[in-house]
């Protein structure tokens, strides 16, 4: 098969997956919440509210799409766009299975640095939503939304070089394979504790959700970046964080969890899509039990966690690390 | 004919006509924005070459923190835009140097393109992988390096010192 033709075909099932996977994560999100405050939660639309996205979905199709007077148009109108695009092509060099045909360019030897850069893009929409809104909300959103992103993106970054430096290489495939001496030890979550933990917190600061969602903080900025956009504009908002959800997750599955590694891989390589699901559901599922428990963080507080906190526990966790690899510590070779 | 030859020639349309896009904008967010188009159609032209490092780098470093660090400032000022015939004050010596400044870059690309002998496809890849760009960094020139880290960790303190309030 020509490169081009399976390139193009793989990211047409990667976007198809991914716009299902956000539909029912906005269910499965609502629902999870819901019962987590002693609540149902939407139950009306099909069977079990399976049919909820769909409705939610042609409801945004048909509403009026408002253009506030004093926008600025290109950027108004460029702005969820760019939301929308960096959250999807992350998934470029994830490794959703074992095999190239479940991997699209995992191969790279720069897929690590490529997921820092696309996610220091990332930022570029809401800040521009926030500003081409002509709205002060939105553009104290965007602000909140710049500052928080540029802070957190250091020790997200610092996390992944712990992770590159024990894989010796930032090629995903290459990190996911360096994670199987054959149990699950080998995962480094457990040999990257630190990492873990500090990834975990500043993707979920990255995605500016609970308890990091300042950027949209409802009671103080009514929406923020997205106070001035209905319709399908925001629609594309709403798609960017939740596809950006799935993606770290699937990130966080493949530094930390062991990526699609899972038993008997090597006789039935589908499974190995099979357990990479799993990683990545599960990691969804904490995410929004974390914002169902707890409140909101006050700013400064934000801004000090992620400087003076994060970012030089990161430092010292890449120092030991490369330490222990110098020395040759049994689990750091 | 080299085969990449025709995308070069568009993306070299592409970044002149952002960079002229970055220069007569009247709109600082505008501006800024071609700036990172400019960045963006730079990396492109790196992974054509068969240096995806260099590429990535550019957009993390550049794109990713740089230019949002200024788009950051420009919109927390908010004086982004020009009144039509109003020009930025303190331009009349910078016109003149910029040229003088162009034309040593102009003569620097010419040396290199035509007096000194161009790498080939092969040594270009293997001195852009990340590992070929850590050994040298960390071996024949440690000491620029080193130097640069300390301009950087200067500057560092120096914003430190004007932010204080006391």
């Amino acid at each position: 098969m020509p490169v081009l033709l399976e390139a193009t075909l793989k990211s047409v099932v990667l976007i198809f997956v991914l716009l299902t996977g956000f539909a029912y994560l906005t269910l499965t999100e609502r629902k999870v919440l819901a019962r987590l405050q002693a609540r149902i939660g939407p139950n009306r639309a099909g069977p079990l509210g399976l049919l909820q996205p769909v409705a939610d979905g042609l409801k945004l199709i048909f509403k009026e799409s408002i253009t506030p007077a004093g926008v600025d148009k290109p950027i108004y109108f460029l702005a969820p766009v760019l939301v929308a695009v960096p959250a999807i092509i992350v998934f470029a060099v994830i490794p959703v299975g074992k095999g190239p045909a479940f991997q699209l360019a995992s191969e790279i030897n720069v897929g690590a640095l490529y997921i820092v850069g696309v996610m220091g893009v990332a930022v570029y929409g809401i800040t521009l939503a926030g500003w081409a809104s002509n709205n002060k909300y939105a553009a104290l959103g965007g602000l909140r939304a710049s500052a928080q992103v540029i802070s957190y993106e250091l020790g997200m970054g610092l996390s992944i070089v712990a992770v590159v430096l024990m894989a010796s290489s930032a090629s995903l495939a290459d990190i996911v394979e360096a994670q199987m001496p054959g149990n699950i030890l080998g995962w480094f979550i457990f040999r990257q504790p630190v990492a873990a933990a500090i990834f975990a917190i500043t993707a979920m600061a990255e995605l500016a959700r609970a308890p990091f969602d300042l950027v949209e903080a409802e009671q103080e900025l009514t929406a923020g970046f997205m106070t001035e956009y209905s319709g399908m504009k925001f629609a594309l908002f709403f798609m960017g964080e939740y596809v950006k959800m799935i993606a770290v997750s699937a990130l966080f599955a493949t530094f930390f969890l062991g990526g699609w590694s899972g038993p008997f891989v090597d006789q039935a390589p589908i499974l190995s899509v099979v357990y990479f699901t799993i990683k990545v559901v599960a990691c969804l599922l904490l995410m929004i039990w974390t914002r169902a428990t707890l409140p909101r963080m006050r700013y400064d507080r934000l801004m000090g966690f992620g400087w003076k906190v994060l970012t030089p526990v990161a430092i010292a966790n890449v120092i030991v690390t490369a330490f222990l690899i110098a020395l040759g510590v049994p689990g750091y070779q | 004919m080299n085969p990449d030859l025709p995308v070069l020639i568009v993306l070299g349309a592409v970044s002149v006509a952002s960079a002229l896009g970055l220069l007569l904008s009247r709109n600082a967010i505008y501006a800024a924005l071609f700036l990172v188009l400019n960045f963006g159609v730079g990396a492109v032209i790196y992974l054509v070459l068969n240096a995806p490092f260099i590429a990535v780098v550019q957009v993390s470093v550049y794109a990713g923190a740089i230019m949002v660090l200024f788009l950051f400032v420009i919109m927390l000022l908010g004086a982004e835009r020009l009144s039509p015939g109003e020009n930025p004050p303190g331009m009349s010596f910078q016109r003149p140097l910029a040229i003088a400044l162009g034309g040593v870059l102009l003569g620097l690309a010419l040396y290199v393109l035509f007096v000194r002998q161009p790498p080939t496809t092969a040594t270009a890849l293997a001195d852009s992988s990340p590992m070929a760009v850590g050994l040298s960094l960390f071996g024949p020139y440690l000491f620029p390096f080193e130097v640069v880290s300390i301009l950087l960790l200067v500057a560092m303190v120096g914003a430190v010192v004007l932010t204080r309030n006391r």
